[in-house]
């Protein structure tokens, strides 16, 4: 659009006439969103055709954060791996390493003791919860709503001390190693990170009905964005998003790895695969991943916390494929090694990826306004997808 | 010695002085936005520029603006581009000509007074349509069509409410309508003002562009709307400046037609012993307050559920109260009449 185009104008008594005959021609406009746009958390890019406010088709572009980490992979050994993938999903770092770990240990039959598996748990439900609390914050921004974020970040802070004084990072980590964990969590830990859940899910009701239960909110998200289970289930999408849509797929139920099998939790379930139902399922899970961590810390067992573990990492020629439940869906890791030090290839397969492909079916038709709300109920990281 | 001024003189002395009061106002109200928002978002806030409580935070800010590079976008209108601003920041200060502090502190008492108050604050929106198309960016287009959608929607419910106030009064001169509230007309004639009160802070809200109802400027949606491509002076002048001073200009306007502007807030003697300038900065914080108080509690509404609040909901309601306070001006009985 440049402003030259005003020779082409019409005369306005000409319009007038053509709107009263209904036959005005209108034009399409492409609009490009993204890669630097506030909505898009990153930088991904949305090429959108709009017919006023109402998007007839958008196409998501992919691949301006690549970073190729499945190629530097294959020039790595093992304990290089795990600072790496951690940042694919910066916000479920500890969960990015897990199966990767998974998968070496599958292939060298390590043994895992038992507190390094709860230990893990904790980490990883702990992790969920903070991914979980950063898409209420920007989900809440998104719909306009800016005061979710700072509550938001305060709950983080206290979970995120915790898991500062075990390991050492705030954001990356690198807590994870073969057969166990870098070393014992320090005393206290266990009950500060018991308070801080509790907190957060005391706060959570009130958080709860701020937003959800506000009728805007409601207007904004209830029946915006469907996805419907064929769709989803066509496209590969999962985690909260899938369940969002009714279904019923969690590895940590279907496929338990570590301890899932020996806590009781539910699988939240959305109904019709709306951004409200998205979002409910994910602020649902921060309820029944706190109801994991203290099934795991009373039941923590003592004992070492890594198994025994040759001294150099080197998997025998062999392949596996381990899934975890990420915060943001299936995250699968497929190791083929040939014996070395160093990965032969590692396919990562990341839920935010398969999530992504399913966004163009979900906004054809809707109006602008609601292709953020639907942008955000994705709940995508930029790095999960181009990693 | 005695100073006699010409009544052209004196009409001078008062515009500086509304030059002078209007930006420290709106630093004022700027300041108080910060701060609001930041303890009801469990915050401090600006702690630092200026020592105490960062008062300063705002004439740091604007320094910081000066600094700027100036861009103008290569395709865009140069001339409509640089005069957006300004068509925004006039109508911004003009609106203050006419709102009276106390019964003698007022500019011009027009006899036209809300009138011009209505025509004047929606001048602004032809600025921000002149922004929008002179960017060349269609994310400014899209949020200035959106604000000149917005404007025609809701400027009906603040005209409707208004003329309640104006039949009431039986003036358009607002330091008439001010003597005509011995009660508040919030509080009586009963109900009616009310309503007329809530439609006329609802619509104020819209028409500011502020949250909920701020999709011309949404930042997650279209970036900054019409000012997209503003940077610099022009952006802060154009809109942040604007919507402060409009935002305190809806407040006062309030606090004049519905809370009884310079008088007590009721009508009890031992209360007239505080000047009426004190009233009126009262009632006026308490309105700007409220607005502040909205932005941080409520998510945005969509374009076209803003559109139907306003013609479904707010327009009928508010020609009903123009047909119940004709009927409470013709029939209600002399003793209860203000």
């Amino acid at each position: 659009m440049t402003v030259d185009s005003r020779d082409e104008l019409k005369n306005p008594q000409e319009v007038i006439d053509e709107l009263a005959r209904g036959s005005l021609q209108t034009e399409q406009m492409l609009l490009n969103v993204g890669p630097q746009h506030p909505a898009t958390h990153g930088v991904f890019r949305l090429l959108a055709t709009i017919d006023g406010e109402v998007l007839v088709d958008a196409e998501p572009v992919i691949g301006y954060m690549h970073r190729g980490y499945e190629k530097l992979v294959e020039a790595r050994d093992y304990r290089q791996i795990t600072n790496l993938v951690s940042r694919m999903d910066w916000l479920s770092n500890i969960q990015n390493e897990l199966p990767m770990w998974m998968a070496v240990e599958a292939l060298m039959e390590l043994e895992v003791p038992p507190r390094a598996q709860y230990m893990r748990v904790v980490m990883v439900e702990a992790n969920r919860i903070l991914n979980h609390l950063m898409f209420f914050a920007s989900f809440g921004a998104e719909l306009g709503a800016i005061t979710p974020t700072f509550y938001a970040f305060r709950e983080r802070e206290d979970i995120q001390a915790a898991m500062e004084t075990a390991t050492g990072g705030r954001m990356h980590f690198g807590y994870m190693r073969a057969g166990g964990l870098k070393e014992d969590v320090p005393r206290g830990f266990l009950q500060a990170m018991l308070a801080a859940v509790r907190q957060v899910i005391d706060r959570m009701d009130q958080y709860y009905n701020l937003l959800v239960g506000n009728e805007i909110f409601k207007a904004r998200t209830i029946g915006v964005g469907v996805l419907e289970p064929e769709v989803a289930y066509n496209y590969g999408v999962s985690g909260p998003i899938a369940r969002g849509s009714n279904i019923n797929f969690d590895v940590r139920k279907d496929e338990p790895y570590l301890v899932y099998d020996q806590f009781d939790f539910d699988v939240p379930m959305g109904t019709s695969g709306d951004c409200f139902d998205r979002f409910w399922v994910l602020l649902h899970e921060v309820y029944e991943s706190a109801r994991i961590i203290e099934q795991a810390i009373e039941g923590m067992p003592s004992g070492p916390i890594l198994g025994k573990v040759p001294r150099v990492i080197q998997p025998p020629e062999g392949e596996v494929y381990i899934r975890t439940e990420n915060s943001l869906g299936e995250l699968g890791y497929y190791l083929i090694s040939d014996g070395d030090k160093r990965p032969y290839r590692m396919k990562i397969r990341t839920p935010s990826y398969s999530n992504v492909s399913a966004l163009p079916y979900v906004l054809k038709g809707t109006f602008v306004s609601d292709m953020i709300a639907i942008l955000g109920s994705f709940f995508f990281v930029l790095g999960d997808i181009d990693r | 010695m005695e100073i006699t001024l010409t009544d052209w003189q004196l009409l001078l002395v008062k515009l500086a002085v509304i030059l002078a009061v209007v930006p420290a106002l709106t630093l004022v109200a700027g300041y108080a936005e910060h701060k609001v928002m930041a303890h009801l978002q469990h915050r401090l806030g600006p702690m630092y520029p200026g020592g105490f409580h960062g008062w300063a935070i705002l004439l740091a800010d604007g320094l910081k603006f000066i600094y700027k590079e100036d861009i103008i976008p290569a395709a865009a209108d140069k001339r409509v581009f640089k005069l957006a601003p300004i068509a925004i920041f006039i109508p911004a200060v003009m609106v203050y000509l006419v709102i009276p502090l106390d019964r003698t502190l007022i500019v011009e008492d027009l006899d036209v007074g809300v009138f011009y108050l209505l025509a004047i604050s929606s001048v602004s929106t032809i600025g921000v349509l002149m922004a929008g198309w002179s960017s060349a960016n269609k994310y400014a287009l899209i949020g200035a069509l959106r604000a000149g959608a917005q404007l025609i929607a809701y400027e009906l419910p603040i005209v409707l409410s208004a003329a309640v106030i104006v039949m009431l009064a039986g003036t358009m001169s607002l330091v008439g309508i001010v003597e005509a509230q011995p009660w508040p007309f919030i509080l009586w004639p009963p109900g009616i003002g009310l309503v007329a009160f809530l439609v006329f802070m609802g619509s104020g809200i819209a028409e500011l562009t502020r949250p909920p109802f701020d999709m011309p400027v949404a930042e997650s949606e279209i970036i900054t709307g019409a000012f997209t491509e503003y940077s610099g002076m022009r952006f802060i002048f154009g809109f942040f400046f604007a919507e402060v001073a409009n935002m305190v200009a809806f407040a006062a306007i309030g606090a004049t037609l519905f809370l009884g502007g310079f008088n007590p807030i009721v009508p009890w003697s031992p209360l007239d012993a505080i000047p009426g300038f004190v009233w009126f900065v009262l009632k006026a914080s308490f309105l700007l307050f409220l607005f502040l108080w909205v932005r941080p509690t409520f998510p945005r509404l969509r374009e076209d559920q803003l559109q139907k609040f306003a013609w479904k909901v707010l327009i009928p309601v508010s020609l009903f109260l123009v047909l119940a306070a004709g009927a409470w001006v013709l029939y209600a009985p002399e003793a209860l009449q203000p």
